[in-house]
């Protein structure tokens, strides 16, 4: 299966201008709320109509505006999961499973009922879905879906209207049932969490257009730009002054670092993962910063440190954020603060 | 009491359930329609074809009634053509108190069907587009089941109002006795002839159904909002 969208769209605050082409089976559309990804999904399904572009999966042409072909929802056979789930509320699960069968009467009926076990609804064909719990309608939204047997699904936002203590369950739901299912899927989320477990590749979208794509490992390893960067969740960024190929100087962080990678020139941040800061005591060594700890936020599990940088500049956005969970956190206890903060070399992002 | 029933003339309750009734019935389709259309509409054209189809609600009924009698006066073209082509007369006939109360009566449930389509999650509707269902089983199983309270409501209120019109239909077809005399007619008709007796029965009649109809009204509506919220 191939996915190929350019959609061009204007919208109130920005114009749309999307190009998505892959062939991933799982497929994560990562950006901030009001970054144009509903939008996006929605011109797929065939809900909106962009202003131009083309559309297309694999052989089958759903939209293009330059020959005029303009598929209806109806005929686009993509399944469409809202957040709300958008169940019927006045038809049972058996006859919102049916609605999303096709065929004759009794080839509904008997799909909906595969449907029915397969989602392990049974007994609950009566219900209506307002009787039913999170996690039912879900399965309910999905069996709907597929019941139709699409070749790509849609999820928009699955999780974010969830209880918290939720989530977990409905996402190892969803992957189980998703798991038989083999054409394209894809994922709007503006949650780094659920789109890293869920895709094989992910698409930043920033503003209405693409920052970057890549597989989801390398994209999060390697953002490569200070948008994609903070996108993807870090939250420590300097400007650098680049020395050689292997060094540099971050002026924010008032440090000289060395980076296991050649530098490119092209590279005007650095950018660096608060979880993964290390704790040093005693003697300085490579890539160590000097610090003083402006305040703390005091979490369940975890402690946020925000550190004032060798710099001495104490501006709220360039401290130093330093998230310590429990294991680090116990032997803070033990040995007092550190007196280093490292950049571990291999982990230090090179941002353009 | 015996004597006052039995002498009664009953035909302006008649009259004017079968007017109200049959008011209702053409606002209802027409109401819905106009709804729809009216929803897909964008911005200015919105706001003017919304102002025309509420305007017989605002204007005075007597307006409404004068504007109506213009149109299809026997001696205008409208009302010619009506006549010639169709054989349609609506002047001082039985039709012409449908229509004015219809007209009358129009906004209500176009305003009652707009307000309860317009609260129906848009992704219903999306959602059945998605799974493959063809737009008129989509307003036929999703969209009117859950706007069937307002459309309920709003049918409930049309027909009370048509069925208690005054002003234009007196205009447009007159207060004829058996054939046009309406309850609201008959009970201006027989106050001005100091029959107040008559005139009292009537109204209680009035008073009646019209309660009814209020409380039927919170009936259907509270149906959907199990827990009212109280302040």
């Amino acid at each position: 299966m191939r996915l190929n969208a350019e959609i061009k769209k204007v919208l109130k605050d920005f114009t749309l201008d999307i190009r998505i082409d892959t062939s991933a089976s799982r497929i994560g559309i990562l950006g901030p709320s009001g970054s144009g990804k509903s939008m996006t999904l929605r011109c797929i399904a065939g809900i909106e109509t962009p202003d131009c572009g083309r559309i297309s999966l694999d052989e089958k042409v759903l939209y293009d505006s330059g020959s005029r072909v303009f598929l209806k929802p109806q005929q686009r056979n993509v399944g469409y999961m809202f957040q709300n789930y958008a169940l019927f509320p006045t038809m049972t699960v058996l006859q919102n499973l049916e609605c999303g069968a096709r065929g004759s009467r009794t080839e509904k009926r008997e799909r909906a009922l595969e449907m029915l076990s397969r989602m392990k609804l049974d007994g609950l064909e009566k219900r209506f879905p307002s009787e039913l719990s999170g996690g039912q309608q879900q399965r309910t939204a999905l069996g709907r879906i597929l019941a139709g047997k699409p070749e790509l699904i849609l999820l928009d936002e699955p999780y974010s209207a969830l209880d918290p203590n939720l989530v977990d369950r409905l996402q190892r739901e969803m992957e189980e049932i998703l798991k038989d299912y083999h054409g394209q899927v894809i994922m709007v989320s503006h949650n780094r969490d659920d789109l890293y477990r869920f895709s094989e590749e992910i698409f930043i979208v920033r503003e209405g257009s693409v920052l970057c794509h890549d597989r989801t490992k390398n994209l999060f390893d390697d953002p490569r730009s200070l948008e994609a960067a903070k996108i993807t969740g870090c939250k420590n960024f300097s400007r650098i002054r680049r020395i050689d190929a292997h060094r540099l100087e971050a002026s924010d962080w008032g440090i000289k670092l060395e980076v296991d990678r050649p530098v490119p020139e092209s590279v005007r941040f650095v950018g660096y993962r608060a979880h993964y800061l290390k704790p040093v005591w005693g003697g300085r060594k490579r890539n160590c910063m000097k610090f003083c700890c402006a305040f703390v936020d005091d979490m369940l599990f975890e402690k946020k440190y925000y550190c004032i940088p060798e710099t001495g500049c104490t501006d709220q956005d360039k401290l130093v954020s330093w998230f310590v969970q429990a294991v680090t956190q116990e032997m803070l206890e033990k040995r007092g603060m550190p007196d280093y903060l490292e950049f571990e070399q291999e982990r230090i992002l090179l941002l353009e | 009491m015996r004597e006052f029933l039995s002498g009664l003339d009953w035909s302006p309750l008649y009259i004017s359930l079968k007017t109200g009734l049959a008011a209702t019935v053409i606002s209802f389709f027409l109401g819905i329609i106009a709804a729809r259309k009216v929803m897909n509409c964008s911005g200015r054209v919105k706001a003017v074809l919304d102002g025309i189809l509420t305007l017989p609600m605002v204007l005075p009924p007597t307006v409404s009634g004068f504007i109506l009698l213009l149109i299809f006066s026997k001696r205008r073209t409208v009302g010619i053509f009506l006549k010639e082509q169709f054989g349609i007369v609506a002047v001082q006939t039985w039709l012409g108190c449908v229509i004015a109360a219809g007209v009358i009566a129009f906004p209500l449930m176009y305003r009652s069907a707009r307000a309860a389509f317009e609260q129906i999650d848009p992704n219903l509707v999306f959602a059945g587009r998605t799974l493959g269902m063809p737009e008129r089983e989509i307003f036929r199983r999703v969209v009117l089941p859950a706007a069937a309270p307002g459309l309920a409501s709003g049918t409930v209120l049309t027909f009370a109002r048509a069925m208690g019109e005054y002003g234009a239909t007196s205009m447009l077809a007159g207060n004829i006795p058996g054939k046009t005399g309406t309850v609201s007619q008959r009970i201006a008709m027989v106050i001005q002839n100091g029959d107040y007796v008559t005139a009292g029965f009537w109204t209680a009649v009035v008073l009646v159904i019209a309660f009814l109809i209020v409380v039927l009204i919170n009936l259907i509506a509270g149906k959907n909002t199990r827990q009212t919220r109280r302040w």
